[in-house]
Formats: structure tokens, C-alpha cells, sequence
């Protein structure tokens, strides 16, 4: 049980039932879908981008509780912050939730709130619900017309 | 190994799949994942070994004296397989790949010489992608239709509609034998009689009927029936198709290369009879033989005790779980084979099968190759609890305290 524990903490679940910035966003600049054909999660990412900055950010999301909680959270999180600095968070995480090794105390405090969801690294097939609504984020700033998928 | 005679001794059973006594964190391993891929007895287990450390050698090849051992083994399995569907003859039954490969076979080697511009081939919502993408490369490709049988919302078939999509432009009628996602056994008899009405030929995925019920395709008149060694407890990389003898033998080659043919010149090649114009290439003779060994097994059991002890299997697997609340059961046909899909409440079928296989508990979570029918009740994903004929009461009610803990983990 302790190690589900790690996979689903209260902050975790909190999230995916009460998902922030969930549902589309009228006015954006930015948009792409994320699919995991595995599982059949689906994210949508819609962005208002301007000057370089994400000045807004939301998602509609079909997925399990990681995909939604990890969707919620990275909205949260780069809200209102340069795309330079998104797509950074988003290098820390993914190399962090696929790395083998150890992670440091100043790591983790790196990644914010995401460190909440390094529990996936135990659970090695559901690091791409992780990822999922990033990877939706970083196709919707490429300007990546159409799905993207985790595999 | 378990014997055809007195009661049904599960225990005896078990102790013949070796992974069964395996322990997964720490767990015993509840196995119930057996739609996607059953578990292997240790008779095919050694009839593995003992291909390759006894009579192997590459098969109607060598005049030597291993490749003709090689030869009987694999022939040997054919005659199995023929006599396990009771098809008339041992050349009737074309090693394949699998289901999928056999399935693939038909829509281009049948398909591209009978389809035409108009036609109409009849899928049902409830088959397997590997039994509605061939259709849909080939019909595109000769400008036929698909047309497609609804399900009613206990997962039925609609005999109604499939009546009325039956016409005179159908070509192909291809359907599952029993549901991968649902479980729903369908009344195939029904569906060939009406096909045949209607000049129609009928194409029978048979992979999720083999393991939990006798087939005879003579008596169904069914026109193809494929199926796959992996889940009938035999290895992966082999399976049957069979066809009728006389339509085989009209259909051009699948694939070319050797094994399949007579004589090769450049200016003409002539192609080898049944079943070797349809097996080109070395093909997977251990697994083949290893196919052979499954059907002994099952066979030696008896089909009849497998399918009944499944059947109390399911029936108590759905009472234990209709009993929970927070259970929606997907697939409650009248007639259904081992398997039981549902959803929980509030949580979705992914996290549901990590917490469950943290129980030990093995079961099938996504889409099951099968959208459409995700979509027909209106879901993304199922749970799926597919049962063999090792499964227990014991770990049913395994899986229904796995999924407490689920409750207890996304509990509010």
C-alpha cells in the first residue's frame, strides 16, 4: 500500500476530481490533443500566448486520475510564465520521471508541485499519463496541427 | 495432468501452468487476463524443449533425417488442429501468425479476387480491430461498403438488423465468434445460415470461442474460422486459419516466396497446393508443434468441463461484482463466454488496474482493441476480467477485495 501511496497522493487525487483551469478556453492562440492509444486518455491544451508568455492556459481531459492531475497541475504551473521557462519545466520533469537514478533534494524542490507525481517512476507504464497533457503543451507551442500521442 | 474422468480438479490443473505458482509483489499471482493472453501448461512448455532439442531441422526441405521428424511433428499438428474444429481435412488448417494474420490472409488474398466496386461486406460493432481494419484496406481499394450490425445495450447482437443488412450485394459477412470486450457469444448458426441465404460467405474470429468451447466447422458450414495458439494456452507467433478446401483453392497466393510454390522460373511460377501456397516462408514449426500440444491438453481435459466450470467461474464473478455499487457492469448477454468487463465510479479503468495488479491481480484495462464498442456504451476504457480454465472462486473473490482497496485509496 505504501508505494500506491506515492502514485496517489492526496494532492493527486484532489487534483484529478477537482481539476483547475479544466474546460476550453474561448480565446487562445495555441491548441493541440494529446492521445495515449494504450489507454485511450485524451487531453485537449489551449493556450493565449503573447509576447512570449503563456498568459493563459486550460485543458478538457478524458483520462485517469494521473493524466487530469498532472493536466491541472501543469496549468498551474505555467500560467502567466515565459514559453522558454514551460518548456523547461517540462525538460526537468520528463528527465526526472524517466530517469533510473537518484533524485536530489534540490531537484525535487526544482519541480514544484510536480514533485507529487514522481511516484510514477515506480509504476514505469503510467509515466506517459504523466506526460501526456505536456507533451499536448509543448506540440500546441510548436504549433503541431492535429494529435500527438505518447508513443 | 488433469484427467478427463471424475470431477473437475482445479488444483490438479493448476499445478500444471508453472506461472501459476509465481508471486507478484510478494502476492500470489491472480491471473485473469486471459483474453488478452492465457497461461502455458507445462506440456507445451516441453514440447518446446523438446522440438528444439530432439527433431528440429527446417521442415519439407531436407531429405535428412531431422528434417523429416521436423516435418511429422508439424504435420502432426496440422492433423490436430484439423480434428480440433473437425474440418475434413488436415489442409483446410493454414498456419498463421494468429487470428490477426488469418483475418489479413482473407480480406487480400479472398478480397482482392472477389471484391468489386458495390460490394458490401457486414462487420459487426463488437469485433476486434484486427477483424474491421483488413476489411477496410480491401473494400477500400475495390470501392466495396462496410456495413456494420449494431449491438442492443446488454451487448446482443441485433439479428434484426444484421437480417436487413444481409442483401444481395454482400460478400462477406465477418463477425466474432464470442466478444473480446463484452463476452457476448454470438449465435453464429443464425449469422451463416442468413449469410449463406443471401450468397454471402461468412468469416468466424474464433479466438476468444476456442479456449472455452467446442467448434465444429462442419456443422456451423462456416466458410473461414480463424484463430489464435496463445489464447488456447499455446505459444504466441502461431495460429489456425481454416478455410473451406474448395475456396481455398481458388484463391490466389498471400505472400510469395518459398515453401508456396511448385516450380519458379522467371518467366512462370506455379504454386504448391494446399496448405503450403498459403505458408510461405519457414514458418514457426516449434510453435506449430507447440499448438499441437495446447490441443492435446485441452482436448484431454475436454471442452465441455472447461466451458462448465468457466461458466460457475462467471456467473459467481458477476454476482460479486453486481453486488458492489460502484460497479457497471459492460457486456450482460444472456449467453456470454469467461469474460466480465466493468467500469467503477469515479475512477478510471487505468487506475483501477495499477492498484489491482499492486494485489496481484492481473485483468486487461484500456479499450481491448475494440473501440467501437468503447463507444457504443459510451467509455473510454473497461476493466476486464478474463477467465481460464485455471481461474478459481478463490481468486475471484481476490479480485473483488482488490478492487476494496481501490475504494479505499480513492475513497473520499
Amino acid at each position: 500500500m505504501i508505494d500506491l501511496r506515492s502514485l496517489y497522493q492526496d494532492v493527486i487525487l484532489d487534483h484529478s476530481r477537482n481539476p483547475r483551469n479544466s474546460g476550453a478556453l474561448e480565446l487562445h492562440s495555441h491548441e493541440a490533443n494529446g492521445n495515449n492509444p494504450l489507454c485511450g486518455d485524451k487531453v485537449r491544451v489551449y493556450m493565449q500566448v503573447g509576447n512570449g508568455k503563456i498568459d493563459d492556459i486550460r485543458f478538457e481531459a478524458k483520462g485517469c486520475a494521473i493524466s487530469v492531475a498532472s493536466a491541472s497541475m501543469m496549468t498551474e504551473l505555467i500560467k502567466g510564465v515565459e514559453i522558454g521557462e514551460a518548456r523547461a519545466a517540462f525538460a526537468r520533469f520528463h528527465e526526472i520521471v524517466t530517469r533510473k537514478g537518484d533524485i536530489s533534494d534540490e531537484e525535487l524542490e526544482a519541480l514544484d508541485k510536480l514533485a507529487a507525481l514522481i511516484g510514477v517512476r515506480e509504476f514505469p507504464m503510467r509515466i506517459k499519463c504523466a506526460t501526456l497533457p505536456w507533451h499536448a503543451m509543448t506540440a500546441a507551442l510548436d504549433g503541431v496541427d492535429g494529435d500527438v500521442t505518447t508513443e | 495432468m488433469a484427467s478427463a474422468n471424475g470431477a473437475y480438479d482445479v488444483d490438479a490443473i493448476r499445478r500444471d501452468f508453472p506461472i501459476l505458482g509465481e508471486t507478484v509483489y510478494d502476492r500470489p499471482l491472480v491471473y485473469l487476463d486471459n483474453g488478452a493472453s492465457a497461461q502455458k501448461p507445462r506440456a507445451v512448455i516441453d514440447s518446446l524443449s523438446r522440438v528444439y532439442e530432439t527433431e528440429y531441422a527446417n521442415v519439407h526441405r531436407g531429405v535428412h533425417y531431422m528434417s523429416q521428424k521436423a516435418t511429422e511433428a508439424m504435420e502432426g499438428a496440422r492433423e490436430k488442429a484439423r480434428a480440433f474444429i473437425n474440418a475434413e481435412h488436415a489442409h483446410e488448417a493454414i498456419f498463421v501468425r494468429g487470428a490477426t494474420e488469418g483475418i489479413n490472409l482473407v480480406a487480400s488474398s479472398w478480397g482482392r479476387a472477389n471484391l468489386e466496386a458495390g460490394d458490401e461486406i457486414v462487420l459487426s460493432v463488437m469485433e476486434h480491430h484486427s477483424n474491421i481494419v483488413p476489411w477496410q484496406i480491401v473494400a477500400e481499394q475495390a470501392g466495396a461498403a462496410i456495413r456494420v450490425v449494431p449491438i442492443d445495450d446488454d451487448g446482443v447482437l441485433d439479428m434484426d438488423a444484421l437480417e436487413s443488412l444481409v442483401g444481395p450485394r454482400t460478400r462477406m459477412v465477418a463477425v466474432t465468434h464470442v466478444s473480446n470486450a463484452l463476452g457476448t457469444v454470438v449465435p453464429v448458426e443464425d449469422v451463416i445460415r442468413i449469410a449463406h441465404r443471401n450468397g454471402a460467405l461468412v468469416l468466424l474470429d474464433g479466438c476468444q470461442a476456442v479456449p472455452h468451447m467446442a467448434v465444429d466447422v462442419r456443422a456451423l458450414d462456416v466458410d473461414f474460422y480463424v484463430y489464435s495458439g496463445h489464447k488456447l494456452y499455446g505459444p504466441s507467433g502461431i495460429g489456425i486459419l481454416y478455410g473451406k478446401e474448395s475456396l481455398l483453392k481458388a484463391m490466389p497466393p498471400y505472400q510469395g516466396g518459398g515453401e508456396m510454390i511448385e516450380s519458379v522460373t522467371f518467366e512462370k511460377t506455379t504454386y504448391a497446393g494446399l496448405p503450403f501456397k498459403f505458408e510461405a516462408g519457414t514458418p514457426h514449426i516449434a510453435g506449430a508443434i507447440g499448438l499441437g500440444a495446447a490441443i492435446d491438453y485441452v482436448s484431454a481435459i475436454g471442452l465441455d468441463r472447461i466451458g462448465a466450470h468457466e461458466s460457475d467461474i462467471l456467473e459467481y464473478a458477476t454476482a460479486r461484482l453486481g453486488a458492489l455499487n460502484s460497479v457497471r457492469l459492460i457486456g450482460t448477454a444472456p449467453e456470454k463466454a469467461a469474460i466480465v468487463s466493468f467500469n467503477l465510479e469515479d475512477v478510471h479503468p487505468h487506475d483501477v488496474g495499477t492498484i489491482l495488479d499492486r494485489e496481484g491481480v492481473a485483468v486487461r484495462t484500456g479499450h481491448h482493441c475494440a473501440q467501437p464498442v468503447m463507444d457504443r456504451f459510451d467509455v473510454a476504457a473497461t476493466v476486464r476480467a478474463s477467465f481460464g480454465l485455471y481461474n478459481t472462486r478463490r481468486e475471484v473473490d481476490a479480485l473483488v477485495d482488490a478492487l476494496g482497496r481501490v475504494q479505499e485509496i480513492f475513497g473520499r
